[in-house]
């Protein structure tokens, strides 16, 4: 099995997310681009609002990086909605050419492996990456109306109202992707749909486990190691995992989903969700940390929970999976 | 005293409900279902008519409650009509609720708007 | 650099065995998760549950008062509380309340009531026949249908017993 994928010459040219209110109530805040009090974006459906979000957040990043649409060679982005509508119609204005992914909450690293390789490649010069969720599309689609009146189970987590982009491209900047690792699929045979940190917590433990095997690097080399979106019930199972087989890491080790938000104050259960958390927790608060030189070396892990609302309703496992991606700063 | 006899049998409906979400987290569909079906069976063995009497609203209006009335109206009209009572009995005994539900949801959906809290 | 939430000491529950096999996973996620019925939610649900009726038994009274009879009173209270619920659930109080009371709000009839017009003001988005009127039993159908199998099965037992009885 090919394991670790280096790269040389591969680039963070800039940053920009956009989240919703109850992520603006949480403590990273002041590392948005933009917080949209209304949930509807200006449009009149869900699924509008979330494209929107992510035409703003695509937007954004070409402003802040004084680039145009016609600059790109490419973007690689995807969602959680069916057939993956959110971003191919919130990129559809740009022009560009564009490749949808899925990886569940696992897509905002899988769009940066893949767009590293595109121009590790040579298939592609610059390409814009994204990755969104919606609270309220995520809901409708995968749970209960928003109106219905339901308790959920403590394990359960939020979906993050966020869209997380990153340029990347050959030109030197500070930071640049340094590797990555794909991650395998790995079945822990749970069922319980309101348990998603532990259903992806052993993906991320062998993941983990295979990245630093195979990179030779130790946790204590790293000044953050983050899960995407395992919520403190999974951030504790990972630890659990790892505590004897990765000594240091817990040093290291935190995850997007509690970083998020206050799960102290904000009712948020376990903690936050969906393909947006690793995404803008990524493109604001560590892109911040490590263009700021107060972090080197990220290794962000975007965690995903494979299933749809049929397998679970048939009683199929909730199947997990992580990607790991090295930001490093400044070596070059 | 009629208020607290229907306080405290249609609270014991819902905490009896709400102990089974907690320990077994099954789901809100699977208690109404399971409510339903013990108020039809209860009523059937000729129980639930008691819990009527003693709690008034507190057995009437919580789910177990449409169930007796299901019963009751499929009742009658086998009484009257025979076996084609046990077809007829039930949607027409509980047609004011399930007429209300739709018809009003209806409107509401007209009205408002899906909101994120 | 500190990096917040980051926890020296995990909630460590000991490991026992081997993780990594799926049968121990799923019995230690499961463990983890396990809750007991919290003192809290119940009495949340007994008391609103109990006031809902409460309310429903006052407006029994009330129709008696006005000259309903008994049986069409209690037909005008279940009309009224659904009339309740779903505008509750239209201006969106009512998941709030849910959150609160659990099934406090889900087994009286303004549960089935919020069930049907949740999803309703929802689909809104998809149009009225699609949207609307397609997704409003999503939740609410299976009790009318499991009700109306119930009723029918006891309408033909009930139907066999008088028969045997003649």
């Amino acid at each position: 099995m090919r394991d670790i994928i280096r790269f040389e010459n591969i680039y963070v040219n800039g940053g920009s997310s956009v989240v919703g209110k109850t992520e603006a109530k949480g403590p990273l805040a002041r590392y948005f681009d933009l917080c949209e009090e209304d949930e509807y974006f200006g449009k009149d459906s869900w699924e509008k609002a979330e494209s929107e979000m992510t035409r703003r957040t695509l937007e954004k990043l070409f402003a802040k990086a004084h680039i145009s649409p016609e600059d790109l060679d490419l973007i690689c982005g995807g969602d959680l909605l069916n057939q993956c509508v959110a971003s191919s119609f919130g990129v559809k204005e740009f022009g560009v050419p564009f490749l949808g992914l899925y990886g569940a909450c696992s897509t905002f690293a899988e769009a940066v492996i893949c767009a590293s390789m595109f121009i590790k490649g040579g298939g592609a010069g610059r390409v814009a990456v994204c990755a969104s969720s919606h609270f309220c599309s995520a809901e409708k689609q995968y749970r209960f109306p928003l109106e219905y009146g339901g308790q959920r189970t403590p394990t359960a987590q939020n979906t993050v109202t966020g869209c997380g982009a990153l340029l990347l491209s050959g030109e030197p900047s500070d930071i640049r992707v340094a590797d990555a690792m794909t991650g395998r699929i790995v079945d822990a045979g749970i069922t319980d749909a309101n348990n998603m940190g532990a259903a992806m917590a052993k993906a991320a433990a062998d993941t983990l486990t295979r990245y630093f095997e195979s990179s030779g690097m130790k946790p204590s080399d790293f000044d953050i190691v983050a899960t995407g979106d395992l919520g403190r019930e999974g951030y504790e199972i990972c630890t659990e995992l790892l505590k004897d087989s990765l000594p240091g890491l817990t040093d290291k080790y935190t995850d997007c989903g509690m970083l998020i938000y206050d799960l102290e104050k904000q009712d948020v259960h376990c903690g936050g969700s969906g393909c947006g958390c690793s995404a803008v927790v990524t493109a604001a608060y560590f892109l911040d940390k490590l263009t700021k030189g107060d972090a080197s070396n990220v290794l962000l892990l975007s965690t995903g929970a494979l299933m749809n609302p049929n397998t679970v309703l048939q009683g199929q496992s909730i199947c997990g999976i992580a990607h790991a991606v090295h930001f490093e700063r400044g070596t070059k | 005293m009629d208020y607290l006899k229907a306080f405290l049998v249609g609270g014991a409906f819902c905490l009896i409900a709400q102990i089974f979400i907690d320990k077994t987290a099954v789901t809100g569909a699977r208690i109404l279902v399971s409510y339903v079906v013990a108020g039809v069976a209860l009523t059937g063995i000729g129980a639930y008519k008691y819990v009527v009497d003693f709690g008034g609203a507190g057995a009437t209006v919580p789910i177990v409650g449409f169930g007796y009335t299901l019963a009751e109206a499929t009742k009658a009209a086998v009484d009257e009509k025979g076996l084609l009572g046990a077809l007829t009995g039930g949607l027409s005994g509980t047609s004011a609720g399930i007429a209300a539900a739709v018809v009003f949801a209806f409107i509401w959906a007209l009205i408002f708007k899906s909101r994120q809290k | 650099m500190s990096i917040p939430c980051i926890k020296k000491e995990a909630n460590a529950k000991n490991l026992t065995g081997d993780v990594m096999n799926n049968e121990n996973y799923k019995k230690y996620a499961a463990d983890r998760a396990k809750r007991s019925a919290s003192a809290l939610n119940c009495t949340k649900a007994f008391a609103v549950g109990g006031l809902i009726c409460c309310l429903g038994q006052a407006l029994s009274n009330l129709f008696i008062s006005l000259g309903a009879g008994e049986k069409d009173a209690g037909t005008l209270v279940s009309v009224s509380l659904i009339f309740l619920g779903g505008l509750l659930t239209g201006i969106g109080v009512f998941d709030k309340i849910g959150k609160f009371a659990g099934a406090g709000t889900l087994v009286p009839i303004t549960g089935f009531a919020n069930a049907i017009a949740a999803p309703a003001i929802e689909n809104k988005t998809e149009g009225f026949i699609n949207g609307v009127c397609t997704k409003m039993f999503v939740i609410a159908g299976p009790v009318i249908v499991f009700g109306t199998l119930a009723s029918a099965v006891y309408g033909v037992i009930y139907y066999v017993l008088t028969q045997v009885a003649q």
